[in-house]
């Protein structure tokens, strides 16, 4: 049986680590090679880095981090931000990425996930969708969310599987940083509107939050970042607390 | 010894690089190459594959004299290979990915889209599933039944001789996800995203 997964996200900024995990043995605190490392080790399905460098002349800060976590970490490892081109995607795949997250671009030009996923295969293209509630329907934000863009989120999710995106990973800008948990409404609308995999994202703040997402809310991986973070919770505690509850998870 | 991981410029190979480099260290050397005398001398090949059945075919026919070359590595001087993902689909004699094409024809059978049920899996199957070993695969060793691998693919393989499958999974139904005949290996997930577990398998294949 398919197992859901669990994918901690680690905020990468100019090539460091911002909000990582503050672990007492850890030598550099702000390494994501390292994070990843204990990520992938304690039982991470996956690896995902967010790269939210701003500045330009930083931006290839992320290849270097990426090269060097494929070659300790053993687990699909998702690389997103920033991504504009083929070029950035061809980059980061020969880097090491197994997968990119595509966001704003992909808003701009549908073409791009068209053409990525032809030339690089579905399995390496999810699109990042942010979207606001307004009203009964959700919205489309791009930048980072601080774009708005008055299209609605889950026609967008079916067009982009129609344009051959692998998977969807879906934050809700409304519960992101809350802590109170994930936008069900919204991941379950979106996950029995299309046929590709959907990565809940945005408000995790405990354990049942991530039990909530994959049977509520229908997703087939669960995505964190500040749990895991601080030691608040471990990656095996979370899968234990799955387990316990009749959720296929790998152990 | 070498081992050489087939370049044909089909797909994102560096997961594939990075894993068997990791677990070869320094004693075997690990050739990453489109070179057809390299690959004759070669004591093992590795034959990755990602996208579709076609463009893994076209990209592997474009390299002049390749398909002959395995050809000659597997078949005639029965020498070890391994198929990953397309790269085991491609054994088949035809793959139903976009438009009928032919495969290498070394294990008979075809390639065909898993059935969805309806939307009732979803498609591509990604993640974690668990393995049934069906028989003492010797890339198995130490690797215990119902262990988890990482799968990405919408397409199985669909052997007409059940006697070379020696894993399956169960998605939608339970299909073939290793075979082995004779000196030819092959795995639908990715033993290179597969962990430690992974590496053992990558390790008992150098190791063969």
């Amino acid at each position: 049986m398919l197992k859901n997964r669990i994918i901690p996200c680690l905020d990468v900024k100019n090539g460091r680590v911002v909000k990582g995990i503050n672990f007492v043995n850890l030598k550099d605190a702000g390494d994501p090679v390292e994070q990843a490392k204990i990520y992938s080790d304690g039982g991470a399905d996956e690896i995902c880095f967010l790269d939210i460098t701003a500045s330009n002349e930083n931006r290839d800060t992320i290849y270097e981090v990426v090269e060097k976590t494929s070659k300790k970490c053993f687990v699909p490892l998702t690389v997103g931000g920033g991504i504009r081109s083929i070029e950035d995607i061809n980059k980061l795949l020969n880097c090491g990425a197994d997968k990119v997250s595509i966001n704003t671009a992909a808003v701009q030009d549908a073409k791009l996930v068209m053409k990525s996923s032809k030339k690089f295969g579905s399995q390496c293209i999810v699109v990042a969708i942010d979207a606001k509630q307004n009203g009964k329907k959700w919205e489309i934000f791009t930048h980072g969310g601080r774009n708005s863009t008055g299209i609605d989120a889950i026609e967008y999710a079916k067009k982009m599987e129609e344009c051959g995106a692998g998977e969807l990973l879906v934050t809700s800008m409304d519960r992101d940083g809350t802590q109170v948990g994930y936008d069900i409404e919204l991941m379950s609308k979106i996950s029995s509107k299309v046929n590709i995999p959907v990565i809940a994202s945005g408000g995790v703040g405990n354990l049942n939050h991530l039990l909530e997402g994959i049977k509520s809310g229908r997703a087939s991986a669960v995505l964190a970042a500040s749990i895991f973070h601080y030691g608040k919770h471990s990656i095996k505690e979370a899968k234990e607390y799955l387990d316990s509850k009749g959720i296929p998870v790998r152990i | 010894m070498n081992v050489a991981i087939v370049d044909y410029k089909s797909g994102n190979i560096s997961s594939v690089i990075n894993s068997f480099k990791e677990v070869a260290k320094d004693k075997v050397k690990i050739e990453i190459t489109s070179d057809i005398n390299k690959i004759k001398s070669s004591d093992k090949v590795v034959l990755p594959g990602q996208g579709s059945f076609k463009s893994c075919t076209d990209a592997l026919k474009g390299i002049n004299g390749l398909v002959e070359t395995l050809n000659e590595f597997a078949i005639n001087n029965k020498k070890p290979l391994l198929g990953i993902c397309v790269g085991l689909q491609m054994f088949a004699d035809t793959g139903y990915e976009e438009v009928e094409t032919k495969g290498l024809g070394w294990i008979s059978g075809k390639v065909t889209k898993i059935d969805n049920q309806n939307g009732k899996y979803k498609l591509p199957h990604i993640g974690w599933n668990e393995i049934n070993i069906l028989k003492d695969s010797r890339i198995f060793k130490d690797i215990k039944d119902k262990s988890h691998m990482y799968f990405v693919h919408s397409y199985e393989f669909v052997p007409n001789d059940k006697n070379i499958v020696s894993a399956t999974t169960n998605y939608s139904s339970n299909h073939v996800c290793a075979v082995e005949k004779d000196n030819i290996f092959g795995t639908q997930f990715h033993p290179e995203k597969s962990d430690k577990i992974g590496l053992k398998i990558i390790d008992n294949f150098i190791n063969l």
